[in-house]
């Protein structure tokens, strides 16, 4: 990671945690904290579509897995919190493992087939089960989440957990795409011949990716299971599954930043809406559409654009930067 | 070993009656031939005799229909194009397939992919380890740079590199992986004379420094200058092979090709 991503991290970092400072009001911190874990599906999302070139209409389903085996274990069988989030992220590894191998094989969007179907069994098994699930009903009375002793219970103390797990999560993705994975990756979503002729394992790689960004997807349900203590089949619809693709879409493919800001920004966006009633959806779908028109490639990218332009703009200056720059 | 002329005691790799086809096509037919070691051996031929599709064979871009390559006694014939290169295996292509989205520095260091270890781990926590094999990665990419001329554009874009400086970054790309074989296609293609030159140059310095190349490349000036073995296509098929002078001499050749 180079210095220039150290320092966005740093002032990341500080103005989130600076926030509550300003923001008192509960319901302003619960919309944080859920585009917090919105984050932490989109990040895993964004390393799979702008690395490996895959979507996914599944990630909803492993959110689901993550919520469910989390919520299911700790609540009926009574097991301990943080071990049985981090086997329902096992659990849920497994099976995208499972699914990955067999589709990431093949040429074309066999991933997007098999993870749209993926998620419409995950949600009739969330619905039918009713016994172990709650059904349509949902499943009440999930433990808040603990560390020590020290209970989460308000969206003041939420806040710091999620937005330390979701910057973590951050880190250490900015720190895998300026490594030789990441450079591996890299090349395989460029020109995947020319990258398994430059000795990588391509197909590994996806399968891989693809795991990574389902484990994510897992730790944020069971962190959203734990913090809203109720969970229904609703949450974790093919619909969901669309919205953390269409927040990388807007981000911006191929940058960890253009995802974040993504992520925050579609979440905020329908709350913000709540204050036109009936045209909200018809204004939120103009604005999707608008920024896809004129920022096809992310807002983040857009403005990075803009920014570069003001930098150095001359008369018969390449629109293509002639240096490299980091990866994002 | 049937249908193979040996040019010399040893052989790196050896190729036994391979066939691939396209459908009703037949790329290669039969081909069986063996490449010594620390030696230039061309494949030359008309356009569509095969010569690309034999190096997407040797690399493993396209599976074989029948037949069996070994490099140096392990048949590669059925592995993945990755596992080749691990092996000492790797190319350039016709039109240099660099990575755009990357400097020029890192596509050299993406090179050294099949060399290097730090996995996915690594990549999250960033370890000494790692940090230490990043930094050889670096150091190493910078000077193989160097040796091909390219150092002061580490930072630039692959896309603003002029065609040759393309094709030597491919070629930097290609060595990052300490290959035993390089195989080159067409270096040459769309570069001018002074470029050409230059790379004839580079492909005798890598040949000094024991590397095995496998040129195919239709400059036959450049071709008889440099090579110590060619092998003939047509068709698919082996029309000939020998040393230059040889070649120039052969009656089959002269009518499929050079007399062409």
């Amino acid at each position: 990671m180079g210095t220039k991503n150290k320092i966005c991290l740093l002032i990341y970092a500080l103005t989130i945690f600076s926030l509550p400072a300003i923001l008192r009001n509960n319901y302003h911190l619960m919309v944080l904290n859920v585009a917090a874990l919105n984050i932490l599906v989109v990040i895993g999302l964004s390393l799979l579509l702008g690395y490996a070139g895959q979507i996914s209409l599944g990630h909803a389903a492993f959110f689901g897995l993550g919520a469910y085996l989390s919520a299911i274990f700790t609540t009926t069988y009574s097991l301990p919190l943080w071990p049985t989030i981090l086997m329902a992220m096992v659990i849920t590894a497994m099976i995208a493992y499972l699914i990955g191998i067999p589709t990431l094989k093949l040429e074309g969007h066999y991933l997007v087939m098999a993870t749209l179907g993926f998620n419409v069994i995950i949600y009739i098994i969330l619905i039918q089960f009713e016994a172990v699930t709650g059904g349509p009903s949902g499943f009440a009375g999930i433990p808040r989440l603990q560390v020590g002793g020290w209970t989460f219970d308000s969206d003041f103390k939420v806040y710091f957990l999620v937005w330390a797990i979701s910057i973590g999560a951050l880190l250490l993705s900015l720190n895998l795409i300026h490594s030789r994975v990441g450079r591996a990756m890299a090349a395989l979503s460029h020109n995947e011949i020319a990258a398994r002729c430059a000795g990588i394992d391509t197909e590994g790689y996806k399968v891989k990716i693809f795991v990574l960004s389902a484990i994510l997807a897992s730790l944020a349900g069971s962190l959203y299971a734990h913090y809203i203590t109720f969970i229904s089949p609703g949450t974790f619809s093919f619909f969901y599954s669309i919205q953390v693709v269409t927040m990388v879409l807007v981000g911006g493919v191929g940058s960890l930043w253009g995802a974040v800001l993504g992520a925050i920004l579609l979440t905020i966006l329908p709350e913000v809406l709540h204050a036109v009633k009936e045209y909200n959806v018809l204004i939120y779908g103009f604005i999707l559409m608008v920024v896809l028109v004129f920022f096809p490639r992310g807002l983040f990218s857009g403005i990075m654009e803009v920014f570069a332009q003001k930098k150095t703009a001359a008369p018969g200056d390449s629109p293509e930067p002639r240096f490299s720059e980091k990866r994002t | 070993m049937p249908g193979t002329a040996c040019q010399g005691d040893k052989t790196i790799l050896v190729a036994q009656e391979i066939f691939l086809r396209f459908g009703g096509l037949e790329a290669l037919h039969n081909l069986s031939f063996s490449i010594a070691p620390r030696q230039i051996t061309s494949i030359i031929g008309p356009n569509g005799a095969g010569k690309t599709t034999l190096l997407n064979a040797i690399t493993g871009v396209y599976p074989l229909d029948s037949g069996k390559i070994f490099y140096r006694g392990i048949p590669i014939s059925q592995m993945k194009p990755f596992q080749i290169t691990a092996l000492g295996i790797n190319r350039t292509f016709q039109q240099a397939q660099l990575f755009a989205n990357m400097s020029v520095l890192e596509n050299v260091m993406v090179g050294m992919h099949a060399k290097t270890k730090a996995g996915f781990l690594g990549g999250l926590l960033h370890p000494p380890g790692e940090r230490r094999e990043e930094m050889n990665i670096r150091e190493k990419g910078e000077s193989l740079l160097s040796f091909l001329g390219l150092w002061p554009k580490g930072a630039w874009r692959p896309g603003h590199l002029s065609i040759g400086e393309q094709k030597r970054l491919e070629i930097a790309r290609a060595l990052a992986s300490e290959p035993d074989l390089l195989l080159l296609d067409e270096p040459v293609a769309g570069l001018n004379i002074r470029e050409t030159e230059a790379m004839g140059e580079l492909i005798i310095r890598l040949k000094e420094k024991s590397q095995t190349i496998i040129l195919v490349e239709h400059n036959m000036h450049l071709v008889m200058g440099i090579s110590d073995w060619l092998i003939v296509l047509h068709h698919g098929a082996k029309i000939g092979e020998g040393r230059p002078e040889e070649i120039q001499k052969d009656k089959r050749v002269i009518e499929a090709y050079l007399g062409t």
